[in-house]
């Protein structure tokens, strides 16, 4: 639904007190302690984060993409582990189920999914598939009773937290493409579901991921997504197109917090008797990086507005994602050389920044990947 | 019973303030606004009495131009169940504003109405003194502990060098301290249902006050800028210099 711009402003204002108040404060423990802690997540599920992009109808709050970016943009100036406790639930955990879930599971999940009782993951990278789906090994036989499960997922974001995982597995050994894979609905625990070790990340500490093991994993014939086999695919891609625009939200986020800290130490250090602000070559940094976030901003909310208009945004939504968090690369690497040996220095935070934003450069489509998309998109519209 | 609770819309706390070039006052002009963090105390406290089953009604009043609606929005989002929004343009000082609130508590009939201890903006500190004063009722005021019981509040005041527990005959006049309670933010889904909360608009004319200013501001200036600090080479010296040029030991 459209919010009016009063309500918007009053959300906005309230989250960001929430990242100002509870959040920054917490950055550090969270990072020493890898946990973002009981009484935080509480109070995200009390404000109803968990379910911004579930429908209305289902318990959620129904936010349209243009919202949920500028929402994003509030919340995610903070370390983005966060942001993960949230991320699935209301992204690639929760999003295959919005767009191609029956009615029956829609409303079976989503209600637990929007008020945060449950955890939801998303299953398709494999120790030997990421973004070559062809080559996704998993496998879905179908039994008298459902369906049985086989295979390894890697790098499963909140996989230790999550009680419902949608996983992309082929049905159809026979189709070696797209078009034989499935996805389905796998609540957790079962007896035939082990998860792996807690990966050790460079960054993101407080958001975990893990491999997630399926050996002869029983699921209900009902655990197929939509009640449709072959359709898999296609729901990963329509839900990897609304997770780009986001990830390139949580980037702009976090390129605004990077810029704000490094403003701040810029007024604040001072050499040869001045601020460092007042040299032009850390002011060029403070400006480049303002340009590139401004420039990223723009083009989330025009590819959000335009996603909410029912364009097909897919070469914008990749366009995003790559020059978002190319920026953000950029500008956490200018916020460590303006802070300059304190930069490399854990008690700063800006060391920590530096390598959580690392990772949006690699997931849901490294930017090679959304390089590709963008291109290909191009030649094919050309004829 | 029904709890009344004053609103104010101020400069955020967060902000910079900046005085204006001709010292009349201070720049609001694109300037982030949210409530009066004591009010935001009042309002939680209100909210609180409500789920404890002591309050069945919470109405939350501002005073201003109409912005000040945000502000009432936000008091609902929390959890009040209606607005009252009295609509100025014009300066309003403490005494004019007890005096909208005097005609207003006439018209509601609250068992007890809550502000804060003062607005962050003037630190006036007057609203809620002059309105039990106008009232006839009883206060309690720097609150930091209330307890209803029938017919009676007691409210735990902070005061120089300890607590002191007052007894209020209700109707009663509360006014909010820091430590009272820790404002819960309006949760997201509360601020969409807010929007359908309704907002009285009304008028110092129609509730019969005139809201002219007695005060005169001659003008308005900033904290003069700190001077540097010195070092001192030993304790001797400094022990010197605080004795002999500030003065303090």
């Amino acid at each position: 639904m459209a919010l009016d711009p009063q309500t918007l402003r009053q959300f906005l204002d309230t989250i960001q007190r929430f990242v100002r108040e509870q959040l920054e404060p917490a950055e550090a423990m969270v990072a020493e302690t890898d946990t973002v802690p009981p009484a935080i997540v509480d109070e995200m599920r009390r404000l109803g984060l968990f379910g911004m992009t579930i429908p209305e109808a289902q318990g959620g709050l129904g936010l349209g993409m243009s919202e949920e970016v500028q929402v994003l943009f509030e919340l995610c100036q903070t370390s983005p582990a966060f942001r993960s406790v949230h991320g699935t639930n209301n992204g690639i955990g929760s999003q295959g189920i919005v767009i191609d879930g029956t009615a029956e599971q829609q409303r079976r999940y989503l209600p637990r999914l929007a008020s945060g009782e449950i955890i939801a993951s998303f299953a398709l990278t494999e120790p030997g598939a990421g973004s070559d789906a062809a080559s996704l090994r998993t496998s879905a036989r179908r039994t008298a009773e459902g369906w049985v499960l086989n295979g390894t997922k890697r790098f499963i974001t909140n996989a230790p937290e999550a009680s419902l995982f949608t996983v992309m597995a082929r049905t159809d050994p026979e189709t070696r493409g797209a078009g034989g894979i499935s996805a389905f609905l796998v609540e957790a625990p079962n007896p035939g579901l082990k998860l792996g070790r807690i990966d050790r990340k460079m960054g993101q500490r407080g958001a975990h991921t893990a491999d997630v093991i399926f050996e002869d994993c029983r699921v209900p014939a009902d655990a197929l997504l939509g009640g449709k086999e072959g359709q898999g695919f296609k729901t990963a891609m329509k839900v990897l197109d609304r997770g780009r625009i986001h990830i390139a939200a949580v980037a702009v986020g976090v390129a605004e917090r990077l810029i704000r800290d490094m403003l701040r130490y810029a007024k604040e250090r001072v050499q040869f008797g001045q601020a460092i602000g007042e040299f032009q070559l850390v002011q060029a940094m403070l400006a480049d990086s303002r340009a590139e976030a401004y420039a990223a901003r723009c083009m989330v909310l025009d590819a959000a507005r335009r996603r909410d208009a029912g364009e097909n945004v897919s070469t914008e939504a990749a366009c995003c994602k790559y020059f978002a968090t190319e920026m953000v690369g950029r500008v956490a690497d200018r916020a460590v050389q303006v802070h300059g040996g304190s930069g490399y220095i854990a008690d700063f935070g800006v060391e920590r920044f530096y390598r959580d934003v690392r990772l949006f450069r690699l997931y849901e489509g490294t930017s090679q990947i959304q390089q590709i998309v963008i291109a290909r998109n191009m030649l094919r519209q050309a004829g | 019973m029904k709890v009344l609770v004053a609103v104010k819309r101020v400069i955020d706390y967060n902000v910079k303030i900046r005085v204006k070039p001709d010292k009349t006052g201070v720049e609001t002009a694109n300037v982030k606004m949210s409530m009066n963090p004591f009010d935001e105390i009042g309002v939680e406290e209100a909210v609180r009495l409500k789920e404890a089953g002591a309050a069945s009604e919470i109405i939350a009043v501002s005073m201003g131009p109409q912005s000040c609606q945000e502000t009432i929005r936000t008091a609902l989002a929390m959890g009040a169940d209606r607005g009252i929004h009295v609509l100025s343009d014009a300066e309003l000082q403490p005494l004019a504003v007890a005096k909208l609130l005097k005609a207003i508590a006439a018209k509601e009939q609250p068992q007890l109405v809550i502000l804060g201890k003062q607005a962050i903006d003037d630190d006036s500190n007057q609203t809620g003194q002059m309105l039990a004063a106008l009232l006839g009722w009883a206060q309690g005021t720097f609150a930091s502990k209330l307890k209803l019981e029938a017919e009676k509040a007691l409210v735990t005041r902070e005061i120089d060098g300890g607590l002191e527990t007052v007894e209020l005959k209700l109707p009663a006049v509360m006014t909010t301290d820091l430590r009272l309670n820790e404002p819960r933010y309006a949760s997201l889904p509360n601020i969409m249902k807010a929007k359908k909360k309704p907002i009285e608009q009304v008028t110092p004319e129609a509730l019969g006050v005139d809201v002219a200013p007695r005060l005169v501001t001659l003008k308005v200036e900033e904290p003069a800028k700190r001077q540097g600090g010195r070092k001192v080479a030993s304790v001797q010296e400094l022990v010197d210099k605080l004795k002999n040029e500030a003065r303090v030991i």
